[in-house]
């Protein structure tokens, strides 16, 4: 038996998700799907689920052609998802929330389930009473509900999406133990993740994503190097940027310790000079997002000393860093950086600060806006909402925004999600800014940009700055193998 | 491309609403007449028995005045992302500060109503202030610390009426002693219709309008309610701004109790609020957050309370399809709209 993908697309907006994503899983298979945030893992998933609609593509098994609509569709077709977060009912049952989605029937076949129930418990070692209320199990034991529960339903494939991120390392022992066995049975299992080293100890053979597309299948075991280098793409700078003449030092770092959702930092010592570009590499979840926080005062740090010219900055909220001249650009640009239901004259007029006046002036403010989109090359009106504009035009959005005085910026994955125009017009700007003593700090997941844009990179893993080169020293191998954990 | 896109969306949400308006009328019309009411006989002693005349006109009135206030108030809420389901608290709140000033202070008239609003006001804010407090600084949700503390409000305000302010040798839930004739706001004539009230709901439905459109804080509002995450990545003190908008919102529920105490009852008594703070809920949402809608759905919600009295008396209907009609109306629009947001999703992906 083997599952196909064949050259499946979805695109949001003029952005592909998946563009031509094809991959085929054996009989009894673990295979890794594998890729940085917004590589198109979930889009593949949420398709495999039947949460979206493939725009393209066919998705076999055992050479049957499959087409699904809804969730449950692809239930029926055998194919099972275990969520990043299980999905269960916190107010029911152990056993209700096992006999969920099981049943057509009008009456719950319950004396049945609870023999299934206990049998599947046996054999996969679940430590799980079937009175107890779910809201007391932990998240571990949840998942081994979660999968009970699939099991029952008699899948041929199961999608293990995440499924480590809230769980402690014992459980994810047991987790692997148990996705083991039912790969021995014959199961095929996808096990979705951007950890590699996870993809690495349990998977038979891993597809690795980036920017919506296959960048490479490998059989495991092989060396993480290899993965990393498909992940971050061909590791050579492509463009010649122009040095420019640093100046004193801007902000400095020291001892700062921070964690937010998991991901921690810790960072002796760590400074950045005026007109300085600093790259930060790392697979995702390496610290270099609570590293960026913590100096923008988005998270609060356990301890550190942060400096910013002659500022201190410890102990200083956001908005406060905001008026000394550091900004802040996350990734997520309609979860953190933009407002939904806002206009784009609406953004302007809320972040005008020279205005003192209570009263808004909207006529200027839409005279404001119409300059900037145009300067900013936005394709949008005045009266455009964020939700409608492209990944590139919303980031356009976010640089009109930012206060023309910043003067240390701090962004995650400045062009993920972007076309390569956008891309590189980002970057012009960003280069301008730098010509004026700006000084930049920012992550990527993309190779070709830290080597080409920074001039120096720092890489980060599991919560450490693990290495540290100026340009002209890059070495790309060398960078790979700290990236994946390698003490060198 | 952009501008005719937005522009494809009002007008979805324009026909969702017609449709909605349409089909509530017909099932509304349907259920009367399976209640055993002529249709058009029930329309016509509605409007007859809510404007036919100075007196019913007046009524009707005097019930849209508090719930205007209460909806501007739910829209200043709503704009910042709360579900402030306390405003009925804050209206019982409002009613006993103003109904102490009532009691207590011996002034000229016109001073007298001053105080009541001021005092009114500041109950209103306090109440609003505390389920504020609560969210913001004790994690406690909005709906769940508005709805304790209206329980707590309706628990004081029987305290008083059949304790400390009960009527001299009776104690009877019926209200307390009626104030002093000093204390009552000035109404036309005979009539129940009070100008003063009129305006306050008038100015502050336009107060609310003005505030949300044209100034910054109202922008921030909106910022923060859309998504406060972002709006303080820009630049927005989002905790301020909820903390403001409970304690304005407080402001203007505290108001319609004092109306309800100073122009209407006279006295302080257990129902004070009449649910107008949960009527004003289904308002808002029919009225889509907007100031001039909301007031005019208030009204005909007003006339749908006060004339289907005319049901019961003429036609021998039960009161509560009055209230039945006013259900109808805000479910079928919600589910009306809803399902045109999901068809233009749909069509979107």
């Amino acid at each position: 038996m083997t599952l196909e993908l064949d050259r499946i697309n979805k695109h949001f907006g003029d952005i592909f998700a998946n563009n031509n994503v094809s991959l085929s899983i054996d009989f009894g298979e673990i295979h890794g799907l594998l890729g940085e945030n917004g590589a198109g893992k979930s889009t593949l998933v949420k398709i495999l689920s039947g949460f979206f609609e493939k725009e393209a593509g066919e998705i076999k098994l055992d050479g049957q052609s499959l087409n699904f609509n809804s969730p449950k569709d692809s239930i029926d077709c055998g194919i099972g998802i275990l969520h990043q977060e299980p999905m269960v009912f916190l107010p029911f049952s152990v056993l209700d929330n096992f006999l969920i989605g099981s049943t057509d029937q009008f009456l719950l076949p319950r004396k049945n389930a609870l023999n299934q129930f206990k049998e599947i418990c046996t054999k996969f070692d679940f430590d799980l009473d079937p009175d107890d209320p779910v809201s007391s199990l932990t998240i571990g034991q949840r998942q081994q509900l979660e999968i009970s529960r699939l099991l029952w339903l008699d899948p041929r494939v199961l999608i293990f999406d995440e499924p480590t991120n809230a769980i402690s390392p014992m459980q994810r022992e047991k987790l692997f133990t148990t996705i083991r066995q039912l790969a021995a049975e014959g199961m095929s299992v996808i096990f979705v993740s951007h950890k590699l080293e996870e993809i690495a100890s349990i998977c038979d053979s891993v597809t690795v994503l980036r920017k919506g597309k296959v960048a490479g299948s490998k059989r495991l075991p092989c060396p993480e190097n290899e993965l990393i280098e498909l992940m971050f793409g061909k590791s050579f700078p492509s463009k010649e940027i122009q040095n420019v003449q640093k100046g004193g030092i801007q902000l400095s770092v020291s001892k700062l310790k921070s964690i937010e959702d998991h991901e921690s930092i810790e960072v002796t010592t760590f400074e950045i000079r005026q007109g300085e570009i600093v790259g930060i590499a790392g697979i995702e979840g390496a610290g270099q997002k609570t590293f960026l926080r913590a100096i923008a005062g988005r998270n609060s740090p356990e301890s550190g000393i942060i400096i910013l010219g002659q500022n201190l900055l410890t102990g200083s909220n956001y908005h406060q860093r905001q008026e000394k001249g550091l900004y802040y650009m996350p990734a997520d640009r309609l979860g953190e950086g933009l407002i939904s239901g806002l206009t784009i004259t609406e953004h302007i007029a809320l972040v005008d600060s020279q205005n003192r006046n209570q009263i808004i002036d909207w006529p200027l403010n839409y005279l404001r806006a119409n300059e900037l989109i145009a300067q900013f090359q936005i394709q949008g009106t005045p009266e455009s909402k964020p939700e409608s504009l492209s990944g590139g035009n919303q980031q356009r959005l976010m640089f009109a925004l930012m206060p023309i005085d910043a003067g240390t910026i701090l962004l995650e994955h400045p062009t993920r999600g972007l076309d390569i125009e956008s891309a590189n017009w980002i970057w012009s700007q960003l280069l301008n800014m730098r010509k004026n003593d700006c000084s930049i700090i920012f992550s990527s997941s993309d190779f070709e940009e830290l080597l080409s844009y920074s001039d120096r990179i720092i890489v980060c893993f599991s919560g450490q700055i693990v290495g540290e080169f100026e340009k002209g020293n890059f070495n790309p191998e060398h960078i790979i193998s700290l990236m994946s954990g390698a003490k060198i | 491309m952009n501008f005719f896109k937005n522009l494809h969306i009002t007008n979805t949400v324009n026909v969702s609403v017609f449709c909605a308006i349409i089909l509530s009328l017909i099932l509304a019309i349907l259920l009367l007449w399976f209640a055993g009411a002529p249709p058009l006989e029930t329309g016509k002693l509605l409007i007859e028995g809510s404007l036919g005349s100075p007196a019913r006109f007046s009524n009707t009135s005097m019930v849209w005045v508090p719930l205007a206030l209460a909806s501007a108030s739910l829209i200043v809420t709503f704009s910042a992302g709360l579900w402030n389901i306390g405003v009925e608290g804050q209206i019982i709140v409002g009613a006993i500060f103003a109904s102490f000033i009532a009691r207590e202070l011996d002034a000229p008239p016109p001073l007298l109503w001053s105080a009541m609003i001021m005092a009114g006001a500041l109950g209103g804010m306090f109440w609003g202030g505390l389920t504020g407090i609560l969210r913001i600084k004790g994690k406690v949700n909005e709906i769940f610390g508005g709805l304790g503390l209206t329980f707590v409000a309706t628990g004081i305000v029987i305290y008083l009426v059949i304790g400390p302010w009960k009527r001299a040798g009776i104690a009877s839930t019926s209200g307390t002693a009626p104030f002093d004739s000093k204390a009552w706001f000035p109404t036309i004539m005979d009539l129940r219709i009070s100008p003063l009230a009129i305006l306050l709901a008038l100015a502050s439905l336009w107060l609310v309008y003005y505030l949300l459109k044209q100034s910054k804080f109202g922008l921030e509002l909106r910022a923060t309610g859309n998504n406060s995450s972002s709006a303080s990545r820009l630049g927005v003190r989002t905790e301020r701004n909820l903390m403001l908008a409970f304690l304005l919102g407080g402001i203007l529920a505290g108001i319609a109790g004092t109306v309800q105490v100073g122009a209407m009852h006279h006295k302080l008594v257990p129902s004070i609020a009449g649910g107008y703070g949960y009527l004003a809920i289904l308002v808002v949402l029919l009225g889509n957050f907007k100031s001039f809608h909301s007031g005019l759905i208030s009204f005909f919600f007003a006339m749908i309370a006060v004339g289907s009295v005319q049901w019961q008396l003429k036609l021998d209907l039960h009161s509560s399809l009055g209230g039945v009609t006013q259900g109808i109306l805000v479910l079928v629009t919600l589910v009306v709209t809803a399902i045109f947001t999901q068809l233009q999703r749909k069509r979107k992906i």
